[in-house]
């Protein structure tokens, strides 16, 4: 029974995590000795997602499918899974597939698991290993329902390249009038966006005040980062809630995360734990950051982020 | 307006987190228990549309009696009437499917259940009880307002967010934004002493099999000293050349 993956796409475009979650599902397919199908619902041609593992790649073709809306992605994905006979389907950890993923569970019948961190450690009864206590510890569970919805978090296991070429179907499903209706999108189009960044820069109250994140943008932008903000920041109004990271803001799980005047709560430190390299700069070598920290700078953000934008440019051009 | 709010009784998030020798339960022990965050911000929202639109506010959770003392604090704030569903919260399904019935059977216009609890993270009850009765479902939903039958609902999407209109009944999953962290009530005397008297109805479901089971929890391996650098420079180098990240 084949494995079928929610390959979402941005405006045309398959995003890192898209292709992770497609060479996730086909490291599951080998093991499971079975094929995995991705499913697309937007205009974007599957036709390079061959290279990241897909088998196949299935075109939900309706139009209500146009732009997102959770009820008939649900519907949409679960009729494609009946019709595939799929065991395992696969979301990302995107804003959308968590609003989507219930709902298809409760159609399906099927276990859903998020968070997950890593290839299933057993296949009979499928078992997983996922992040619970926001990122304080991990949980191995296992499914026992027929069909199991999987949630992948991101960055958790990688982009691999294959050299499949993906046979492309298309299916039809029947939807009926999604319950709500988007009536305005207010996005930001040239920011980075912390769900995808592989770079974070963070700052908190060190910074003394919202006037001062110029050069936290600065070095955001010279990095191609996202930036963030800790929850005392958010609450005082100096940034906005969108970019609050820890245990009731975002989790960022960023390849590189630089901590700039956060003196690392542990609500904070849960939220970005998943980060693969940390970076703090603090004036007080006592905050507790140091401690969760891969490489540390003990100093005045003030007197050490300019230095760092200036040495990053040189870098870059030298290495460009 | 009847409003259902789904409470998760849950450590506060300052709990270091703990397992049992076997590594197969959480370790209570210690271990101070508040109302699950992004739940306290959907109730006190609910709270707001008791005081300006006028509702009943009833609040919900699934668990032992061990969890009454954070839906009396639920009571103390101002939810009028509280229900626990007598049984052990296993996966999200069983507790959306122990949730449903009070749902239907309470006749409820809006239910608000916090985006994911900070302890098992599912994020998947608000969902899966939507599905099963039949509710429109906003999740991450950080604004709501009420005009008659009509929601108008604010979502985070990923580098944004998005306007929604939809008619009740319906159920958010909340967060913060919903009210701002400064609107969150701590609860009075007068408050303490009314909850004692409200209603805590108990109630007992038929518990549907859960369809996931956590056979061990595992804590992060220990993690190696910082290494600090005196200057920029120094930090460019390790990034590029040790961590190869930029």
């Amino acid at each position: 029974m084949p494995i079928l993956v929610y390959a979402e796409s941005d405006q045309g475009i398959y995003k890192k995590s898209t292709q992770e979650l497609i060479s996730f599902g086909r490291a599951m397919a080998d093991q499971m000795n079975t094929e995995v199908i991705a499913a697309v619902t937007q205009d974007a041609s599957g036709a390079e997602l061959g290279q990241y593992g897909a088998h196949k790649v299935l075109q939900l073709e309706h139009q209500a499918l146009s732009d997102f809306k959770a009820e008939n992605v649900a519907e949409a994905l679960s009729q494609a899974a009946r019709a595939v006979q799929a065991s395992v389907i696969i979301v990302s950890s995107s804003a959308n597939s968590k609003y989507m993923a219930p709902l298809l569970a409760v159609d399906l019948e099927a276990g859903y698991v998020p968070n997950i961190v890593g290839l299933p450690t057993s296949y009979t009864p499928l078992t997983v290993p996922h992040n619970v206590f926001t990122n304080k510890a991990s949980a191995h569970t296992a499914l026992n329902s027929d069909i199991s919805v999987l949630g992948l978090s991101k960055n958790a296991y990688g982009v691999h390249h294959y050299e499949t070429s993906a046979e492309i179907t298309t299916h039809n499903p029947e939807l009926s009038a999604s319950t709500v209706e988007v009536t305005s999108t207010d996005k930001a189009s040239n920011k980075v966006m912390i769900a995808d960044a592989e770079v974070v820069v963070s700052a908190g109250r060190g910074l003394k005040g919202p006037e001062n994140w110029g050069m936290i943008e600065e070095l955001a932008e010279v990095m191609g980062a996202a930036t963030a903000c800790s929850k005392p920041v958010s609450d005082l109004g100096w940034r906005p809630h969108s970019e609050h990271v820890g245990q009731t803001g975002k989790p960022v799980a960023a390849n590189l995360y630089i901590a700039i005047g956060i003196s690392g709560a542990i609500q904070h430190l849960a939220g970005i734990n998943s980060s693969k390299v940390k970076v703090v700069i603090n004036t007080d070598p006592e905050a507790p950051f140091f401690k969760a920290a891969d490489y540390g700078i003990v100093g005045d953000a003030f007197e050490v982020v300019p230095d760092l934008i200036q040495k990053l440019k040189e870098f870059q051009a030298q290495n460009a | 307006m009847k409003i259902l709010v789904c409470i998760s009784h849950v450590p506060d998030t300052t709990s270091k987190i703990n397992f049992n020798a076997d590594q197969t339960e959480f370790d209570t022990s210690g271990v101070q228990y508040v109302i699950n965050p992004n739940d306290e911000f959907g109730l006190t929202r609910a709270l707001w549309f008791k005081e300006k639109q006028g509702a009943t506010v009833h609040v919900a959770n699934v668990g032992g009696s061990e969890t009454e003392p954070t839906l009396r604090k639920a009571l103390a704030i101002g939810a009028d009437e509280a229900i626990r569903v007598d049984q052990t919260a296993t996966d999200g399904y069983t507790v959306a499917q122990a949730l449903a019935p009070i749902v239907k059977e309470g006749q409820y216009d809006l239910v608000i259940a916090g985006r994911e609890s900070i302890d098992y993270n599912g994020g998947m009850v608000p969902g899966m009880l939507a599905k099963l009765c039949g509710f429109s479902f906003v999740n991450t939903c950080i604004g709501l307002e009420i005009d008659g039958n009509t929601a108008t609902a604010v979502r985070e999407i990923d580098g944004g967010k998005e306007t929604l209109k939809t008619e009740l009944p319906l159920i958010i999953g909340g967060q913060k934004g919903l009210v701002e962290e400064s609107d969150l009530r701590i609860p009075n005397m007068r408050g303490i002493m009314q909850a004692r008297t409200k209603p805590l109805h108990v109630k007992t479901e038929q518990s549907a099999a859960a369809k996931s089971q956590t056979l061990r929890y595992e804590k992060p391996a220990p993690k190696q000293a910082v290494t600090l650098v005196d200057n920029a420079e120094q930090l460019i180098n390790l990034l590029h050349n040790e961590a190869k990240v930029i």
